[in-house]
């Protein structure tokens, strides 16, 4: 599992399945076969994969712990970036055909409305992420400042999925089902903490416990 | 508004060319099976899905109106894969992939409450109340999409005037047709069935009012509303039920679908209006099928010099 994990290769691999969405979008497009609305098509797709990756990402921790999978990590940031790069276009496929790329009547639209704004919110919080993704930032930040920035991605993630369940009109099937996902792995994240500190209680008095892994 | 205004091709456009039956003749048809394999939907279709005889049967002779728009009508394509019909399912293409067999054979639709004569209506009965016309309508959804489709029918208020109703009716409530075993994705939908929905008497008698049978010169597809629904241009699409079967002349205002979900978000008049947003999507634009970017919303769709009278002095930012 070790030798797989950490084979050059398997990395190119989940890079190329996580770049299948996106392939698939530009065969749509070159096919003309997105349907009816095909603005909708893209918005809706770009939205889901953006969930998706989010979750995909925040799954990482969990895993790596519950199977003492430590070199999952290799798969971490890629998976973050992928969110990004798919939030990016899902921004995109909003500021252009709905808004017609005017940034004014975008930021009045980001205003006005809630399902937007906390959308918005989501996104923003993503960008400071991707910059600072590289080993170079968390050199320059220091892992413990690195790894509190990098908790933004829970709210992005809770952000994403209230934006989804403020779209449907009635059916909340699918929001809900991102929703209880997030819920889920951050639930396990305050159960981890809790643990931990439960741990730590009794020896706090000797050796102070420093927790290396960022989560 | 427009100099150059495009011809008015819109007739012979929609006008079926491969199979034509005179009406006399569909009249006699409609209800056996004979028709659909006449109207060219050929054996295997028929073979497959014996019960459903109207869908598919086309039009001929219908009456132009001058309620048609000139605009570019959407493809039949699409207009029967982006579908708003959440019995069959809440995914645009839900009621395409799960209304095929919708039986809408011996169909009634019982017209009743405060009229003279109250009566059920066989399909035959109510293709017979007033010549069919063909009326190429723009149709705007809540969610700011649009379409532009050849609708087939008669003004509803044909017929009201024959079942009379009473000095008492001052609203009518519409109701569609529920059948869980034929709907079973209605349970996931998340709002209530049979769907209702309704209108003021006025609105009602409107003879932008249609009451809808066909489209693009033939019988509905049943993912939009076979075999009868009302269509109503100058609202958003959730107030023109579909495949209905009771209409009934009432004293008070009825409970209407969306709005018993969510009252601040769907109103009861829900005619279309630019300045009045939805609380959490803008209304001031539209996307036509079609289109990439948003062009602008018209207030009551564009049809205001036919209905914009009905709502003098109310404040249309309350009647939502």
């Amino acid at each position: 599992m070790h030798a797989i994990l950490t084979s050059k290769w398997t990395k190119v691999a989940v890079f190329l399945i996580c770049l299948t969405p996106f392939g698939d979008l530009i065969w749509r497009i070159i096919k003309s076969n997105l349907g009816a609305n095909p603005v909708e098509f893209l918005q809706h797709a770009t939205g889901d994969w953006t969930l998706r990756f989010l979750i995909l990402t925040l799954c990482i921790t969990p895993l790596r712990k519950l199977f003492k999978l430590p070199d999952l990590i290799r798969f971490r940031r890629m998976l973050g970036l992928f969110a990004f790069f798919y939030v990016c276009l899902h921004f995109l496929t909003y500021l252009g055909p709905d808004q017609s790329f005017d940034l004014s009547a975008m930021w009045k639209d980001v205003a006005k409305r809630p399902f937007i704004t906390v959308g918005f919110l989501g996104f923003v919080l993503l960008i400071p992420l991707a910059i600072t993704s590289t080993a170079g930032w968390i050199r320059r930040l220091g892992g413990k400042r690195w790894q509190m920035l990098h908790r933004a991605i829970y709210i992005s993630a809770v952000a994403g999925v209230i934006h989804y369940y403020w779209l449907v009109k009635s059916d909340v099937r699918k929001p809900l089902f991102y929703g209880a996902l997030v819920g889920i792995l951050l639930l396990w994240r305050v159960g981890d903490w809790l643990v931990k500190r439960g741990k730590q209680a009794p020896v706090r008095a000797g050796t102070q416990s420093v927790s290396a892994n960022p989560t | 508004m427009l100099i150059g205004k495009a011809p008015d091709l819109t007739y012979a456009d929609v006008t079926p060319k491969s199979v034509y039956l005179n009406r006399r003749k569909f009249l006699r048809d409609v209800g056996i099976v004979g028709a659909a394999a006449l109207a060219g939907k050929g054996l295997f279709d028929l073979a497959l899905t014996p019960q459903v005889a109207f869908a598919g049967t086309k039009f001929s002779d219908l009456v132009k109106s001058p309620f048609s728009t000139t605009e570019k009508q959407n493809t039949f394509e699409d207009v029967t894969h982006y579908n708003n019909f959440y019995e069959f399912g809440t995914n645009k293409g839900d009621p395409a992939k799960n209304a095929g067999k919708f039986n809408t054979s011996n169909w009634k639709v019982s017209v009743e409450g405060e009229v003279k004569t109250p009566r059920k209506f066989t399909m035959d009965e109510i293709l017979k109340i007033a010549p069919l016309e063909e009326r190429i309508y723009r149709h705007r959804c809540v969610e700011a999409w649009s379409i532009v489709v050849p609708w087939i029918g008669f003004s509803f208020s044909n017929l009201a005037k024959l079942v009379e109703p009473t000095p008492k009716a001052q609203f009518v409530a519409f109701e569609s047709y529920f059948d869980p075993g034929q709907m079973p994705e209605a349970k996931y939908a998340g709002i209530d069935f049979p769907y209702v929905e309704g209108l003021r008497l006025d609105e009602a008698m409107n003879p932008l009012a249609l009451l809808c049978v066909g489209m693009y010169g033939e019988t509905l597809a049943n993912q939009d509303g076979a075999p009868v629904r009302m269509i109503l241009p100058w609202k958003y699409g959730f107030k023109s039920t579909k495949s209905l079967v009771k209409i009934k002349f009432q004293q008070k205002m009825p409970p209407t679908t969306w709005n018993r979900l969510a009252s601040n978000e769907y109103g009861f008049y829900a005619n279309v209006n630019p300045n009045v947003d939805h609380p959490r999507w803008s209304q001031a634009k539209e996307r036509r099928l079609g289109e990439i970017f948003k062009r602008q919303t018209l207030i009551f769709n564009g049809y205001g010099d036919q209905v914009a009278a009905m709502y003098n002095g109310m404040d249309l930012k309350k009647n939502y």
